[in-house]
């Protein structure tokens, strides 16, 4: 399994209810079902998904987040997991609003557009930068809202949401990011992980 | 009809008070089993079948010499396992397969009901088939399953009786009929009506059949089944054994041919009345109202695990419709899943060779089952 969802499994509380929004094969799902006894739903736009989570015993409903979040009532989860499709979304900032609507918590990841690895291509190349956890082209990447761990920090004042937790994961190892280290997570981290609250 | 010692049916003596008002008593319920009960009884599913189905889910039906209706996805080894699974599935109340229904005779007078058998409602339905777990001493069921307006009678069972199913599969369905449901509907009333052998319904008196109304109501029917690409992609303009146009009002189309036949072998397997009372049935299904206006409520009440499948092409009964009920049991915290299958096939998809929906519905049947 993935580092990112060990991560997460590891930041959920044990029989807890958590909705995975954008769940794809319902890895995350699966292992917190069992390692965690939780309660867990998901959302995923994929067809296929959807099936591949059902052949798996997984609750999950066919949807998109921009429109299905709003079918759950306020506090319906303790937990909601947004891995990795923020910046997908055409409005971020009425996402975040949903998940900690529909969640007590919210545990959002975003691959790290600060990383020097996607600076220096973009530096050196003059092209948009192509990486292992960015490995679309301009003209056919879903990412249209690309933010750097900075950013999201930042965004956290701006649209006020609290960030009850921070890590950073590079080369697989997690460390914690705080004020003092922000800069060089800011830089080597492929990836922010945030446990947010209202 | 000459059809009674092939039909298995069950005399419910416990009146049943109906949303009309009348009260029925001591009337039959025909019915079908496949595979075989376990020792605990909880390997059970109830199917609803939908307007024009019966008893006869899978298998040769003995009546009509042809393969029952759900015959893909019910079976040995199929998505609904009958190694595995108990299947019990009812002629619906109104029907014309040996339940209750237009052309029974009314006791208190003797003659052929028609239009004088009291007006039933997917209620009632299911408030008759109920009868069947304590014929089979099953306190909870598996599943309940069904498509189209087996679906609608899947929602009411769970509504009715919360505890009386484990997992609730409703299939291309809706929580009440739409406007365009209910005007193809009297579209086919009013065919079989207009048909002078009817009879304001007493034909079966009289002797006669209204063939050519009811067929007339199954070819709008079928119509609304099959989506607009799948009507393209099979007939297109394609000519019925003929080189060029006739220049007249034969069937010179292979959609037209298509239409008549499935008409001409409609009548030939159902009852007239029957079509009346069980659209009528449909048109009347309305579980919001039933819980003034707040779908939710409907459900409640049940722990149940619910699965809700709806077909991209599907206009009878659009993901929508299927959506509302998913966006309902998630506004209360139900466990529900829910998948829109990618097909071709209309609304007919549920009842045809659709590998993406059959190994859904068999993998969320067997899974449930496994972490029963």
């Amino acid at each position: 399994m993935k580092t990112e969802y060990k991560i997460i499994v590891d930041l959920i509380e044990e029989k807890t209810r958590v909705l995975d929004v954008g769940c794809d094969d319902g890895t995350l799902m699966d292992s917190l079902k069992r390692n965690k006894n939780v309660d867990a739903r998901g959302i995923e736009i994929s067809k296929d998904k959807v099936q591949t989570c059902v052949s798996k015993g997984l609750t999950v409903i066919e949807g998109n987040a921009e429109l299905d979040l709003k079918q759950f009532p306020n506090d319906s989860f303790d937990y909601v997991v947004l891995g990795q499709t923020l910046q997908a979304f055409v409005n971020p900032e009425i996402v975040i609003k949903e998940l900690l609507r529909v969640g007590k918590k919210a545990i959002i990841t975003i691959p790290n557009f600060g990383h020097w690895k996607v600076r220096l291509n973009l530096l050196i190349k003059g092209t948009m930068p192509i990486t292992e956890s960015l490995p679309n082209d301009w003209y056919n990447t879903p990412n249209i809202h690309m933010c750097t761990i900075k950013d999201f920090v930042k965004f956290s004042k701006i649209i006020n949401f609290k960030i009850f937790k921070s890590l950073a994961l590079t080369n697989k190892n997690i460390s914690n990011i705080n004020n003092s280290n922000l800069f060089y997570k800011n830089l080597f981290a492929e990836l922010g992980i945030f446990l947010i609250e209202k | 009809m000459n059809i009674k010692e092939n039909i298995k049916t069950l005399i419910i003596k416990k009146p049943l008070k109906l949303d009309c008002g009348k009260t029925i008593n001591n009337y039959p319920l025909a019915y079908e089993t496949y595979g075989s009960l376990n020792k605990n009884k909880d390997n059970a599913i109830l199917v609803f079948h939908a307007l024009t189905g019966d008893q006869f889910v899978t298998g040769i039906n003995p009546i009509t010499k042809k393969d029952g209706w759900w015959s893909y996805a019910v079976g040995p080894n199929k998505s609904i396992d009958t190694n595995k699974y108990f299947v019990i599935c009812a002629n619906v109340i109104g029907g014309c397969m040996g339940s209750y229904g237009p052309s029974h005779k009314n006791p208190d007078t003797n003659k052929i009901y028609g239009t004088d058998f009291p007006i039933i409602t997917i209620n009632d339905m299911v408030n008759a088939q109920v009868n069947l777990l304590d014929h089979f001493k099953i306190k909870k069921l598996f599943s309940v399953v069904g498509g189209s307006m087996g679906g609608m009678q899947v929602l009411q069972f769970i509504s009715n009786y919360p505890d009386k199913a484990s997992t609730v599969v409703p299939i291309a369905c809706t929580s009440n009929h739409s406007a365009q449901n209910i005007a193809f509907n009297e579209l086919g009333r009013q065919a079989i009506a207009s048909d002078h052998n009817w009879s304001d319904g007493k034909y079966l008196s009289n002797n006669t059949l209204p063939d050519k109304g009811l067929s007339v109501a199954r070819m709008a029917a079928h119509i609304t089944y099959l989506s607009k690409k799948g009507l393209q992609e099979k007939f297109g303009r394609k000519l019925q054994e003929r080189d060029a146009l006739k220049f007249g009002f034969d069937a010179d189309f292979q959609i037209e041919s298509y239409l008549r036949y499935q008409g001409s072998v409609f009548v030939d397997r159902f009852d007239a009345n029957s079509y009346l009372y069980i659209t009528r049935a449909m048109d009347y299904f309305d579980l919001v109202k039933q819980f003034d206006g707040n779908l939710s409520n409907a459900f409640k009440k049940t722990k149940a695990k619910f699965f809700v499948i709806s077909f991209t092409s599907d206009w009878l009964y659009p993901t929508q419709e299927n959506k509302d009920i998913v966006i309902a049991l998630n506004a209360i915290g139900a466990d529900v899943g829910f998948v829109e299958i990618k097909s071709d096939k209309g609304h007919d998809s549920f009842l045809l060779d659709v590998p993406d929906f059959l190994k859904t519905l068999k993998n969320f049947l067997n899974k449930s089952y496994s972490e029963r």
